[in-house]
């Protein structure tokens, strides 16, 4: 594992470097400690939309002149919005990086928010938002989350809601930028094909200079306790059905996330922590493929435990088979729930969880901008050394732990049940 | 040749769930089952000029039963992806069982003469291992990855399944309520649904028009015989090409591979079967699909396209780009997304395979939108087969296409598809690090003409898929 270097400029921005000399690439993050949970009724999916703006223009660099001069050097970019967190990478040829933290380091005080540019993105965003609403998936999904979160702002979605993508003004979205676009606020990760000395005073040169801003608070709303089991349904197109559960889980620093981590991986199967590449493993001898799919209650089962600063949902997925019921499935899943819970796991069981996590972490490792990802990503919801030990953590978890995970975790009590229920609709050609 | 549906199942991957938003569309691109999302393209770069597979690192051996091996060393990871395919697609299938080579395909990791579906993926998922099969038009392909150390489970778990399957008629079933449910679904799906519609035009009287996982009809016409049938005819050894990529040594590959399938025979292999020829549009055709309930529309609007190995597959390429890929999805991403706000992803993509391709612009609107986003695009479309790109343009795209080369080849499976474009498309082994030239000779005159020979503005495939 190659060292890591890590330093903070006096304005407070964060630096982490990790040098990888596999392949001329370098992979540049900026992270920004805001998202999704940080806006308060009536603003949500504010933080996204000022995440399309950051590519509308500067001074120096004009809208629409941002992707073309990456592009133009063989660069690849984007920028994604989270609950916690907003993040904008680029990587390039190695000798053409110094283009993007030029970028970077302009955007994080210059963008202009044009009024024209923020009524044409308006509408841009309001149709990715119906795109989405297109999949009975968001749509369950969306509804889940907001019935497990009544005060805790990973209530809404991080698109937000289409009343307030109608209403938030420009003085809005620029208010929100100042606020969190502050060098103190904020985290470079660059991992690849670079001398770190010659890096980090390059840096220097383009970072240090930007002011420090206020510390922005982040916004506190912790969710009370469950007080029941929540169960709800969601109408929509379509001829599939799909079942969907979602249990109050621990936060992505808890040391209870590594337990929960195995528990997953004997359930569902093994989850890929790769953003970019590796890909995922299958999970047919996963206990819930085996009793719910082998049994011809259901035709696939997935679920995900997501790395979060404040705990969020463990959920699974299931597409209901064709002749089942939504109903049959859910007493099928809680019978396997009461064996986790109650009968002896054996050691081999996790053992194997173990081996799974170790091959799907080195594929991850085979591509420096995965590699650059986890290095401000585990900042952002614990530390890189989160990262560094995470095989170590899994390795230690006992079968006593998972059945402790599984006990505390998935109570009827602690989750949310939700359908989507298919009206059935015809498709007519015309 | 449509792209392959499949119900959600098995690993969701930890972030790229619908709650993670990005600016720009992660799913910008129809995939056929043959071209690649992007033709990786070289580098200009000689600092590394190494890294960049050719000739001299590129291991390339052929077994006696016809089975080609391709393979590269990377020890920068401990772990191996295998990828390739076999000469037995879908265009083997008839009309009443649409289907069939997909449905064989899937079914073959279902139970072996030794070991049934639960001992097969034991020990794939023991080893944190994957390995499937699925098939394209031409093709059969397969793919897997797993630690360098488990290369022997995943080529002699291939070698069993590919020679020895059993088709358990219990799996099967399991396997066609799967297959039907991915058709429902795939009903639901405005962007599926508007490529179904598209491919019909544009290849209408030609094999391509039809898709891969059939029709919920012919999927329910299929019958366990008609997959051994499938299987005892059409797999075999002769053509079939696999890439091992990773920190595996090219001759101890080798040697695993012909111990896994060097034996296996198939001596009723035919030949590919020939194509006929498309018939041009004489006129625009436009078809809808009406989706109730839905709140977004898919547009596709554009026309065949050239194939792989024809001369105009780059000049095209190129002018794709400037079109509606480079940057923020290129003219057709600044018209409709940029300057109208009218949708969140609206580009275009070209797809060249072993036959005629498509070279199709997509856009997702609101159904109130339709006509106005349309008609943006054909403007755009008519704009460029009358002008072309301006060598500003076409310089942008060549730096852009030369560049990220290394991006495309940094992983093992990313080094695995090019190592198969160059099988597949009679590249030459050197073809990655004489691509720079190879794009930087094109001029805005060659792309306007190949342009043109595809691109008529009254000539246009327009399918049309929502409420």
């Amino acid at each position: 594992m190659p060292e890591i270097h890590r330093a903070t400029l006096a304005n407070g921005l964060q630096v982490l470097l990790k040098e990888i000399h596999t392949a001329p690439i370098i992979s540049s993050w900026v992270w920004y400690r805001v998202g999704s949970r940080d806006e308060p009724s009536g603003r949500t999916g504010i933080s996204h939309w000022v995440e399309h703006m950051q590519f509308k223009g500067t001074p120096q660099y004009p809208a629409s002149v941002l992707d073309k001069i990456i592009a133009r050097e063989g660069g690849v970019s984007n920028a994604f919005t989270f609950f916690d967190w907003t993040t904008y990478f680029e990587t390039m040829p190695a000798d053409k990086i110094d283009l993007a933290l030029r970028l970077e380091a302009d955007r994080m005080v210059n963008s202009t928010f044009d009024p024209k540019e923020v009524a044409s993105e308006r509408t841009v965003i309001i149709s990715e938002r119906e795109g989405s609403e297109n999949e009975p998936l968001f749509l369950l999904g969306e509804a889940v989350q907001a019935a497990a979160f009544r005060v805790h702002p990973y209530h809404h979605e991080v698109l937000g809601d289409l009343a307030d993508l109608q209403t938030i003004s420009r003085d809005d979205l620029y208010n929100h930028y100042r606020s969190y676009y502050a060098p103190n606020n904020a985290l470079l990760a660059l991992a690849g094909d670079f001398e770190t000395e010659v890096m980090i005073a390059r840096l220097r040169e383009l970072f240090e200079a930007i002011p420090a801003g206020s510390t922005p608070p982040r916004l506190e709303r912790p969710e009370p306790p469950p007080r029941g089991e929540h169960r709800l349904s969601v109408e929509g197109p379509g001829e599939t059905r799909y079942l969907q559960l979602a249990y109050r889980a621990p936060a992505g620093s808890s040391p209870d996330f590594f337990p929960l981590t195995v528990l997953d991986s004997l359930l569902a199967g093994p989850s890929s922590l790769n953003m970019f590449g590796g890909g995922g493993v299958s999970n047919k001898t996963s206990r819930l493929y085996r009793a719910l799919v082998e049994e011809e209650l259901a035709v696939g089962v997935g679920s995900s435990a997501i790395t979060t600063i404040d705990p969020y949902l463990y959920t699974f997925t299931i597409t209901v088979h064709p002749q089942r019921t939504a109903d049959e499935v859910l007493a099928a899943f809680d019978e396997q729930v009461r064996r986790i819970q109650n009968e002896a796991i054996s050691a081999e069981e996790v053992a194997r969880a173990i081996k799974q996590a170790r091959a799907l972490f080195a594929y991850g490792s085979e591509n420096i901008t995965n590699q650059a990802f986890w290095l401000g990503h585990a900042e952002m919801f614990a530390s890189y050394d989160w990262f560094l030990t995470y095989l170590d953590k899994l390795a230690a978890v006992t079968p006593t732990e998972v059945q402790h995970a599984a006990r505390e975790i998935l109570k009827p009590q602690n989750r949310v049940v939700g359908t989507y229920i298919p009206t059935g609709t015809e498709v007519g050609h015309g | 040749m449509g792209k392959t549906y499949q119900v959600p199942s098995s690993t969701f991957q930890v972030l790229r769930s619908s709650r993670l938003a990005p600016r720009f569309p992660l799913h910008a691109s129809r995939l056929t089952p043959h071209a690649p999302r992007f033709t990786p393209h070289a580098s200009r770069s000689t600092l590394h000029a190494s890294s960049l597979p050719g000739s001299d690192d590129i291991f390339r051996a052929q077994l006696p039963n016809g089975i080609t091996l391709l393979s590269r060393v990377n020890f920068n990871s401990p772990s191996v992806v295998i990828s390739g395919y076999l000469q037995a697609g879908s265009l083997f299938d008839t009309d009443e069982k649409l289907g069939l080579a997909d449905f064989t395909a899937s079914a073959l990791m279902r139970g072996s003469q030794q070991r049934d579906l639960q001992q097969i993926y034991d020990a794939l998922e023991s080893a944190g291992a994957s390995l499937s099969f699925s098939a394209g038009a031409h093709t059969t392909g397969f793919s897997g990855r797993a630690l360098a150390e488990d290369l022997p489970l995943l080529l002699n778990t291939m070698g069993e399944v590919l020679s020895q399957p059993a088709f358990p008629t219990e799996q099967l079933e399991k396997l066609r309520a799967r297959l039907l449910t991915g058709l429902a679904i795939r009903a639901q799906d405005t962007a599926d649904m508007a490529a179904l519609a598209f491919d019909q035009i544009i290849f209408a009287n030609h094999p391509y028009s039809r898709p891969e996982d059939g029709y919920v009809e012919t999927i329910q016409a299929i019958r366990r015989e008609d997959l051994v049938d499938f299987h005892g005819r059409y797999y075999g050894p002769r053509g079939m090409v696999l890439a091992i990529v990773g920190a595996v040594e090219p001759k101890a590959a080798l040697e695993e591979l012909a111990r896994a399938l060097g034996d296996w025979t198939n001596n009723h292999q035919p030949e590919a079967p020939s194509l006929p020829a498309l018939t041009p549009l004489k006129k625009t055709i436009t078809k809808r699909v009406n989706i109730p309930g839905k709140s977004q529309c898919d547009i596709l609007i554009g026309t065949s396209g050239p194939a792989r190995r024809d001369p105009e597959f780059l000049p095209i390429s190129l002018g794709n780009s400037v079109l509606g890929q480079f940057g923020m999805m290129g003219r057709i991403g600044d018209a409709v997304r940029e300057k109208s706000g009218l949708a969140y992803y609206a580009y275009s993509s070209l797809n060249a395979g072993i036959g005629p391709g498509s070279w199709e612009i997509s856009a997702g609107v609101n159904p109130k939108n339709v006509a106005k986003a349309s008609s943006l695009i054909r403007s755009e479309i008519k704009r460029f087969i009358e002008k072309g790109v301006t060598g500003e343009e076409l310089a942008d795209s060549q730096t852009n296409y030369i560049g990220r080369l290394p991006l495309s080849l940094e992983s093992n499976a990313g080094v695995a598809g090019a190592l198969l474009n160059i099988e597949r498309f009679d590249l030459g082994l050197d073809y990655y690090r004489r691509y720079a030239g190879l794009v930087q000779a094109v001029t805005p005159e060659e792309v306007l003409q190949a342009a043109r020979k595809y691109f008529q503005a009254d000539k246009l495939a327009i399918a049309i898929a929502g409420p």
